[in-house]
């Protein structure tokens, strides 16, 4: 596998790749950087609002969700709540997933959960520390803002826990799904991620870029100099 | 008196450019990002686009919205100077504040609007000072002019004092420093529609920088050839970055950029920047006060009026 991995980014071969949830270590063993991943199954959303509760505040997370799939979807969808009472959910995004690394490997204790899908990856700082150690990769959404092809591959609502704590945004949505994506592996089981190999080319060309663009008359307090550096 | 135009009219006008907004990518940017494709070498950024164009395929044939972040939805109200509406002005704002609520039910949108600090939401998108309203006027006319904008918002969009003594350079080095900050990783969910505003005091200069990105149609320039040439130098110096679609490494970072200028303090040059999405939505109606509504692509925001060009 580790001689599988790309190294750059016109390496990366793309391999189409289905995967079925609760998704199998060996599944998550096998996955690329840049292969593009379909899942079935049941997954559910989870963001901020949700590990401010399992997390922060230590509550349980519902006992069917864990045993139903270890997959966990940063995002929040385009939902209403029919007056029968029952949830029409018509697309659903990605939301930018650097922002929940501090919680993250608690929250890998706590739900089981072994794959990310969300926007834009961490950084392989954060899938070394936070990821690997428990056995989890993150898969991004493509675009982004693939709403409509997203929701279109959503089966069945199949629950909502703490709707009216959280409200529909925060609130965790558990869906069956059916061929939902495509998403690319940003973050393998070795913590290697894409988006890292795509800086490395992105930073080469920098300093041509910035060759005859003048230094600021007044800079800015905190700010980075390295401009190879991310603000995430 | 004129004729009012009706509450009603207004309101069921406003539910459906929300939907449309939500839904149609419109298609001048979608004429852009295909162009950013045919040009893009990059496999995993040209997969990106050609994912995005299927996208909203099927957002417009099965009338889903295009993207589950459904932006902050705000309006952009334009009367002509002889309109007249039923229950006024306030009349008119209530109206839009329940199209909104309505569409966020019926569409639907994701309720994204909540107390900053509470967090309280509302599931509307309705609360203190949202939606926003933007309102000016324009002489004659007894219409109204309605364009909804959906942007998101946490990412590509930055506001910088610089000075006389940085000049265009510096306004170049901001804007690229903008797109490396936030291209990286595709935060900016590009390729964007870049909106710079250049002068003013700092409200304005933001103000126009969102309306510059959010209310022109890609392939329009600004009128004063000094300025359409720094939105043609941006655009190429953007697509020359090397970050495409998604932050891979490529051309394909900025659809179009438009700059929209203010007056500013003799000492200073402030700037602001920012881009509208993969999922730039917009849609704009004229109301007639004989119930009339036409819908349209160009919002026509940027009259010579609104600049207040050759004003003295």
């Amino acid at each position: 596998m580790t001689s599988r991995a790309p190294v750059r980014l016109d390496d990366v071969r793309m391999d189409e790749v289905h995967l079925t949830t609760p998704v199998a270590p060996a599944d998550l063993a096998r996955l690329t950087l840049g292969d593009v991943v379909y899942l079935s199954g049941a997954l559910y959303t989870a963001r901020e609002g949700v590990y401010r509760k399992v997390v922060d505040e230590g509550c349980e997370l519902p006992a069917d969700v864990r045993a139903l799939t270890n997959v966990n979807f940063h995002c929040s969808p385009a939902a209403r709540v029919r007056p029968d009472g029952t949830y029409a959910v018509e697309a659903v995004t990605a939301t930018a997933s650097f922002r929940f690394g501090r919680s993250m490997s608690r929250w890998f204790e706590r739900s089981g959960a072994k794959v990310i899908v969300g926007k834009a990856g961490l950084t392989e700082l954060a899938y070394r520390e936070w990821f690997v150690p428990h056995g989890a990769v993150y898969l991004t959404t493509v675009g982004y803002g693939m709403g409509a092809a997203y929701g279109r591959a959503i089966r069945r609502v199949a629950g909502v826990h703490w709707l009216r704590e959280l409200g529909i945004a925060q609130a965790l949505w558990v869906l069956e799904v059916e061929r939902l994506g495509p998403f690319l592996v940003e973050g393998d089981a070795e913590g290697r991620s894409l988006f890292a190999l795509a800086n490395r080319e992105i930073n080469l060309r920098l300093e041509e870029v910035y060759r005859g663009l003048p230094p600021y008359a007044m800079r800015r307090f905190g700010e980075t100099t390295a401009r190879t550096d991310e603000v995430v | 008196m004129a004729r009012p135009i009706p509450l009603e009219l207004v309101e069921d006008a406003a539910r459906e450019l929300t939907a449309r907004a939500a839904i149609d990518i419109p298609a001048d940017y979608r004429e852009g990002v295909a162009r950013a494709r045919a040009s893009e070498r990059n496999r995993l950024a040209r997969f990106v686009l050609t994912e995005m164009e299927r996208n909203w395929d099927i957002a417009t044939a099965e009338r889903r919205p295009m993207c589950a972040d459904t932006g902050l939805p705000r309006y952009y109200v334009r009367a002509g100077n002889e309109a007249v509406v039923e229950g006024g002005f306030v009349g008119l704002e209530r109206a839009l504040r329940r199209a909104t609520a309505d569409a966020t039910a019926t569409v639907p949108l994701r309720p994204n609007r909540v107390h900053p600090l509470t967090r309280v939401d509302h599931d509307n998108n309705v609360g203190m000072h949202a939606p926003e309203v933007t309102y000016a006027f324009e002489p004659g006319g007894d219409w109204l002019d309605v364009t909804t904008v959906h942007k998101g918002g946490l990412f590509g969009t930055d506001y910088r004092m610089l000075f006389p003594a940085d000049g265009v350079g510096g306004i170049k080095r901001f804007f690229v420093d903008t797109l490396v900050e936030f291209g990286r990783r595709g935060l900016a969910c590009q390729p964007a529609i870049m909106g710079v505003g250049l002068g003013g005091s700092k409200d304005t200069c933001v103000r126009l920088g969102k309306e510059a990105a959010c209310l022109r149609l890609v392939g329009s320039a600004n009128p004063d050839p000094v300025i359409a040439q720094l939105e043609a130098e941006l655009t190429a110096l953007g697509n020359y970055v090397g970050i495409g679609a998604m932050g891979f490494a490529g051309t394909s970072l900025v659809v179009a950029t438009h700059v929209e200028v203010a007056y500013t303090h003799t000492g200073g040059l402030p700037v602001a920047i920012h881009s509208f999405c993969l999922s730039s939505r917009r849609a704009t109606a004229r109301l007639h006060p004989d119930g009339r509504v036409e819908f349209r692509a160009d919002p026509g925001w940027f009259t010579e009026h609104y600049r207040r060009t050759g004003i003295a």
